[in-house]
């Protein structure tokens, strides 16, 4: 007998209603700053702000260095796990999870504890200090998504074999990793990477509890003084975001490609 | 001295003892192939010689210098894997320049050995394709190629006909013997296979829980095993438990039938029971024969395999194979069929005491 396809069909339309009204409830709104008819004028000034490009342009520089401080931690720690302590994965998992389940308020403020101005390392006594801070509460905000990619990349190839034949050809750790490793998990690297962008841009508390003119703090306060650009920021920052996921498909697509066999 | 040469190397995981004392001497340019059944040690001896694990005690030492201690990358060694280990990111003739390109060989220079290497694989036009593009035996030969652009002191095999089907199995260790041959290069090499084993090496190591049981030629190995292991583990083998009747002269009864043995069974006493080996080839149905052994028997069961027979006979508690080759005009024997087996007193392979 043919099972109804009637249930299959609602459950779609509800969760396709949930996620889709609100948005394009947002872009309308968002369309309606001149009176009367539908413009991108809240789009224009939302660009044209000085402190939105500062503040994305601010997010968007400690995203790229969380980034590299994230692949320089997750790959070296995913690669020796998986070689040389594979029994140690699930305390690995279990620390790298840890980011999930603990508030990021609750890390911000053991952080503020630990390297205030008064502490043995002032971080916090200095804007680059309290950057620097700001780039490694990120890395481990997006600790779970970055090793959780690489590991999963790490899995696919044999890396154990992969690594003996280059240390065969005489190659050492440092060249393997570079040359033979991360050049066959690049697209799991760019998934937690575009995943972490995405993190990062939205971010909210730890930069505004270390004070830091991000991007987070800056769609809070245009939302809490404007009407019609805050739906503007949220669409924009939205598109960056699908942008990103669009490009972690994009790249596991050409990598598909690449390594089939 | 020996090229390659192997102190009582042992080798422990926790406590269990996987190589126990291994003493190997390779001379240069020899061929050989450590063979064993799956976790008999053959694939560790070839990680301690690769430097992939270390040795709890003992030496390793090539052309005299003790590398033991050595990291993989300092030993100078080639090694071909069974998963192919081409690195995915990178094209034919990249994977080959690597192990170059590490030692900071000219440009010039890696190109040329490139080309050299190509050739010597019979592959000169694949050097632009990745490993993806190439079937599994292309992917073997670039491998081996790769292994050889570097010039290694010892080349390492680690089983690497297994992933291959069987007709590419055949041509590929061919190719590989030749190579081999051409570049005069030690060459150890890891399989369970006992024909690929005969068929290409110089001199076989037979393995058995970590120790050596018998190192010979392949004509040595198959014809004469030290023990009821190698007599069993290489190629299709029959026992038979015979027991003494006269140890000067070789004579044993197998179920109640005199046969006489060429070897001498001088250690053993009379009524002593011995275990006996008789390849199948050299076992045949016939009439008594004066000038040979001859046991008679039933016909238990005939397997009729294509261009050959294999037919199994029972004399009481014994039983054989043996094969005969398929002829079109003349009907296999019939189970139940009263026959002669005969064989010569040199055939039987008087191997250890059973110890049933």
């Amino acid at each position: 007998m043919k099972e109804s396809r009637l249930f299959p069909w609602l459950g779609v339309i509800f969760g396709a209603t949930y996620f889709l009204v609100p948005l394009i409830a947002t872009f309308e709104f968002s369309l309606r700053m001149e009176r009367g008819r539908y413009s991108f004028e809240a789009y224009r000034i939302v660009l044209a702000d000085p402190y939105f490009q500062a503040s994305f342009g601010y997010s968007a520089v400690i995203a790229v260095c969380t980034i590299l401080v994230g692949i320089a931690l997750s790959v070296p720690t995913a690669y020796v796990v998986q070689l040389k302590l594979p029994r140690l994965r699930p305390v690995v998992e279990f620390i790298t999870l840890l980011p999930l389940v603990i508030p990021a308020i609750v890390i911000v403020f053991g952080y503020l504890r630990m390297y205030n101005s008064s502490s043995w390392l002032p971080l916090t006594s200095s804007a680059r200090g309290t950057d620097l801070l700001l780039t490694f509460s990120y890395v481990t905000l997006a600790l779970p998504y970055m090793y959780r990619s690489v590991d999963t990349g790490l899995r696919a190839i044999d890396v154990r074999t992969l690594t003996e034949a280059a240390q065969s050809l005489g190659s050492s750790w440092p060249r393997i990793l570079l040359t033979v490793i991360l050049p066959n998990v690049r697209v799991a690297v760019l998934s937690g990477a575009f995943l972490t962008f995405a993190i990062v841009i939205g971010e909210f508390t730890m930069a505004s509890l270390l004070n830091r003119p991000a991007f987070g703090p800056y769609l809070q306060r245009i939302g809490a003084n404007r009407a019609y650009e805050p739906a503007a920021l949220a669409i924009i920052a939205f598109a960056i975001t699908w942008a990103c996921m669009g490009l972690i498909n994009l790249f596991a697509a050409m990598g598909r490609q690449t390594q089939r066999r | 001295m020996a090229f390659l040469t192997i102190e009582k190397l042992v080798k422990t995981f926790g406590a269990q003892t996987t190589v126990k004392g291994i003493d190997l001497a390779v001379e240069r340019g020899e061929f050989v192939t450590l063979l064993g059944p799956s976790g008999c040690g053959k694939t560790t001896i070839l990680r301690m010689i690769a430097g992939f694990e270390t040795a709890t005690s003992g030496t390793i030492r090539i052309d005299g210098k003790d590398v033991t201690n050595l990291r993989p990358n300092q030993r100078h060694i080639g090694m071909v894997f069974q998963a192919y280990a081409l690195f995915p990111n990178m094209s034919v003739a990249d994977n080959i320049a690597f192990g170059l390109k590490v030692a900071r060989k000219p440009s010039a220079e890696i190109a040329a050995r490139v080309k050299e290497m190509l050739e010597l694989i019979k592959l000169p036009d694949l050097g632009d394709r990745y490993p993806y593009q190439l079937s599994g035996g292309q992917q073997q030969r670039v491998a081996l190629a790769r292994a050889l652009a570097v010039k290694p002191q010892i080349l390492l095999l680690d089983e690497p006909l297994s992933a291959l089907d069987a007709k590419i199995r055949i041509s590929l260790r061919e190719e590989i013997r030749a190579v081999q041959r051409a570049l005069g290069i030690t060459t150890i090499f890891v399989t369970h296979d006992q024909e690929e084993a005969l068929s290409m090496s110089d001199r076989i190591c037979v393995i058995n829980e970590g120790n050596i049981e018998q190192l010979g030629t392949p004509f040595e190995i198959y014809n004469y095993p030290k023990t009821r292991f190698v007599a069993s583990f290489v190629g299709t083998l029959n026992i038979l438990n015979g027991r003494v009747l006269d140890s000067t002269s070789g004579r044993l009864s197998i179920d109640d039938q005199e046969v006489i043995t060429a070897r001498g069974i001088g250690g053993a006493s009379t009524g002593d029971t011995l275990a006996l080996a008789l390849r199948p080839e050299a076992l045949s149905i016939g009439h008594a024969n004066g000038g040979s052994n001859n046991l008679t028997g039933t016909i238990d069961e005939v397997h009729f395999l294509g261009s050959v027979v294999r037919i199994r006979v029972r004399f009481k508690d014994n039983i054989v194979s043996l094969d005969t080759f398929n002829r079109p005009h003349s009907a296999p024997p019939e189970r139940g069929q009263p026959v002669t087996v005969n064989f010569t007193r040199e055939d039987i392979l008087v191997l250890d005491r059973p110890t049933i």
